[in-house]
């Protein structure tokens, strides 16, 4: 579950780091006092969406000379005139696709004064199973191209779980960004206090880009990008009511109030399958014989009729769908539970468009049975080949 | 022979008494009489477990109790995610020598945890997140579906649950039947990994080849790559055939397995397909001919 950066700070603050004053708005009116509740006189302008690369990010509706989704004030009035352009308009940036997210909220940040910028971020480490500091002198940037241009400018340094952040790990992690004086002396404070952050909220990724040090010597965090780990939400409450519906998929809301695994994608055969292996398998080979898959669509193992026919429906209900493509191999999965679920959405919805299902494993004769007896139109497939050349030809 | 498990292995159930477990129980015990001796609950030691056919078994209440008393070498886990890594640490302090974890969705820092406990201990971990494994007409532990596979020559390695079924049901067809089928499961932290299964299908004589799947996110097929390419320098290879799910997954997003996700420019389908194929595996552009295409490697 990703946060806005408001709330990563916040978040963040919780735990002592240090971070910028700011407030986050939803209305222009609300800015100007915003602004005067900072020290001044330098305001920094953010766009609040689920996705990076707002800095260079550009607003559909204004001019392509216009600024991005980030921008420096240095008036409360100039702060108010950027607000006034940004929210409500719609912010294409590297990471939101072209049809870009409609910025709702702005965070107005107290400025900072720069004198370096570097690169901070705190994952799980999947060869050592533990977690690990990413950390680079190139902050502001595209980690990923730092990685992928200048690799020896990226450090990892791993940190075992029985004993925490060491006073060590601390040292390596500061002479890593070649940090002495104030900043070394926050950084004993600020790395641990981090970690301790990442553990205690279960964060599945906390990248703080750029970490600053500022001209007088000590760091700030200055951009923070957080997203915790689905499966310890149970264990959380209080992050799980950052989260932010309007900034999510309606199909992936619906589906998830089902336990269902399906993410949106842009083609037009939708499918449903049992497996998270399998279902991306069933994308990959409609790929092969050259559509697009609409979705990708999990129902997991133990699903019963009511969750198969809920997952049927959000993939009839998008419209760009031609085509569905049901792709069972039953192990503890029934085939005659899917394929019941199935004729009941029918049923109910009715099916505009070509179904092909594939039923293997566990009482797939029973599962074939039901369907060509439901007398309804639904192509049966031998196999997972055979089921992707017969949806692919019928939506042509 | 077979790599792990055989009709010797002795299982315990931690998470017998709920609807899974107890379900997949009684499908082991079905499965040519795979030794199930015990279940284990904190508060109902003592009692019997039945199952829906009319078949017992005794719980106990912890897991070093049931080791005691059953000489269990193997332990299965199908205990809900909130308390499925202390069940895993239990097992552990317990000194069960091979335990798998059936259990999706446990949270990773859990994981973590659970795999520094593993590092000072001598237990295997399976999983989680996995379906478990299977040696035909010997034995069954976790999931899979018994009546598609048959007692053969290949062995099966997997991320993915179905995929291995895929995998199992078409070297069925093929005539050529499953040594050992492993799911290692799709989670990002785990116990065993691909290179851990490789290395135990390299050395069992009765592995004549090797399909081995894997999925986008991590590097642990890349890493099982280059162990391949430097066992081979060794004069140890077996002919493998391979597949990878998620060519077409969108970057960045999580694919059902909370390990599937391309993240930071890392774990994309294209450099595992890279890194399998220079390690000498042919590798299935179709999950449907993961079968067809090991035949086409062993007529060479």
């Amino acid at each position: 579950m990703n946060i806005h950066e408001y709330q990563a700070k916040q978040v963040l603050k919780g735990f002592g780091a240090p971070v910028a004053e700011g407030v986050a708005v939803t209305s222009v009116d609300q800015v100007e006092a915003a602004a005067r509740s900072l020290p001044g006189p330098l305001y920094v302008v953010k766009s609040q969406i689920h996705a990076g690369g707002r800095g260079k990010g550009k607003f559909k509706e204004l001019g392509p000379d216009a600024k991005g989704g980030v921008r420096l004030a240095f008036s409360v009035e100039e702060a108010v005139a950027h607000a006034k352009e940004m929210l409500g308009n719609t912010l294409v940036t590297a990471q939101t696709g072209e049809a870009g997210k409609q910025v709702n909220r702005l965070y107005i940040e107290d400025g900072a004064d720069i004198e370096r910028e570097l690169y901070c971020s705190l994952l799980v480490d999947r060869a050592h199973g533990r977690i690990a500091y990413v950390v680079s002198t190139e902050g502001g940037m595209d980690i990923e191209a730092v990685a992928h241009d200048t690799p020896e400018k990226i450090q990892t340094i791993v940190i075992d779980p029985a004993t925490g952040v060491t006073e060590a790990d601390v040292a390596a992690i500061n002479a890593a960004y070649g940090l002495t004086g104030a900043a070394a002396e926050d950084g004993k404070s600020l790395f641990p206090i981090l970690y301790k952050a990442f553990v205690e909220t279960d964060m599945a990724m906390l990248e703080v880009n750029p970490l600053i040090v500022m001209k007088d010597g000590h760091l700030r965090v200055l951009d923070a990008k957080v997203s915790f780990d689905g499966n310890a939400l149970f264990r959380h409450d209080d992050m799980k009511a950052l989260r932010d519906e309007t900034e999510e998929d309606a199909k992936e809301i619906e589906a998830s109030k089902w336990d269902l695994a399906y993410v949106s994608l842009d083609g037009n055969i939708g499918c449903m399958v049992n497996g998270a292996g399998l279902a991306m398998a069933t994308m990959d080979i409609i790929k092969l014989y050259g559509k697009e898959p609409a979705n990708f669509c999990d129902v997991g193992g133990g699903a019963g009729k009511e969750k198969v026919a809920a997952a049927f429906k959000i993939i009839t209900a998008d419209p760009a769908v031609q085509g569905i493509l049901v792709n069972i191999f039953g192990g503890i999965m029934k085939c005659d539970v899917i394929a019941e679920g199935v004729v009941a959405a029918v049923k109910e919805v009715g099916l505009k468009v070509p179904l092909v299902v594939r039923l293997e494993g566990t009482n797939a004769e029973l599962g074939k049975k039901i369907l060509k007896e439901s007398g309804l139109d639904i192509t049966p497939a031998d196999d997972l080949d055979d089921a992707a050349q017969k949806i692919v030809a019928a939506v042509g | 022979m077979s790599i792990l498990v055989d009709k010797n292995t002795k299982i315990i159930v931690q998470g017998l008494t709920g609807k899974t477990g107890g379900f997949h129980t009684e499908q082991a015990l079905a499965y040519h009489g795979t030794q199930m001796v015990g279940g284990v609950h904190p508060t109902k030691g003592g009692q019997t477990w039945t199952g829906s056919h009319g078949e017992t078994l005794p719980i106990y209440a912890s897991v070093a109790e049931a080791k005691d008393a059953t000489g269990a070498d193997a332990s299965v886990i199908y205990v809900p995610p909130a308390g499925a890594a202390a069940a895993i640490i239990e097992a552990i302090e317990a000194g069960i020598p091979f335990i798998t974890c059936i259990t999706e969705g446990i949270p990773v820092l859990d994981m973590v945890k659970v795999k520094r406990r593993l590092e000072d201990s001598r237990s295997r971990l399976l999983g989680p997140n996995c379906p478990g494994i299977l040696t035909p007409d010997e034995c069954k532990i976790g999931i899979m579906p018994g009546s598609i596979f048959k007692k053969g020559s290949v062995g099966i390695v997997s991320r993915s649950g179905t995929l291995t079924y895929e995998a199992v049901f078409q070297t069925t067809n093929e005539g050529l039947g499953q040594t050992t089928a492993v799911g290692i499961g799709g989670d990002p932290v785990k116990g065993t990994e691909f290179i851990d299964v490789l290395e135990l299908f390299l050395a069992d004589p009765e592995t004549t080849s090797i399909i081995m799947i894997g999925e986008i996110g991590g590097g642990a097929e890349e890493d099982a790559a280059q162990f391949l390419i430097d066992e081979a320098k060794k004069g140890r290879s077996k002919p493998m055939a391979g597949f990878i799910a998620g060519r077409t997954a969108p970057k960045g997003r999580t694919m059902g397995h909370a390990g599937a996700v391309v993240s930071g420019g890392k774990g994309d389908a294209e450099s595992k397909i890279a890194a399998m194929e220079a390690a000498g595996i042919r590798m299935s552009e179709s999950p449907a001919r993961l079968g067809k295409t090991l035949v086409e490697v062993l007529k060479g």
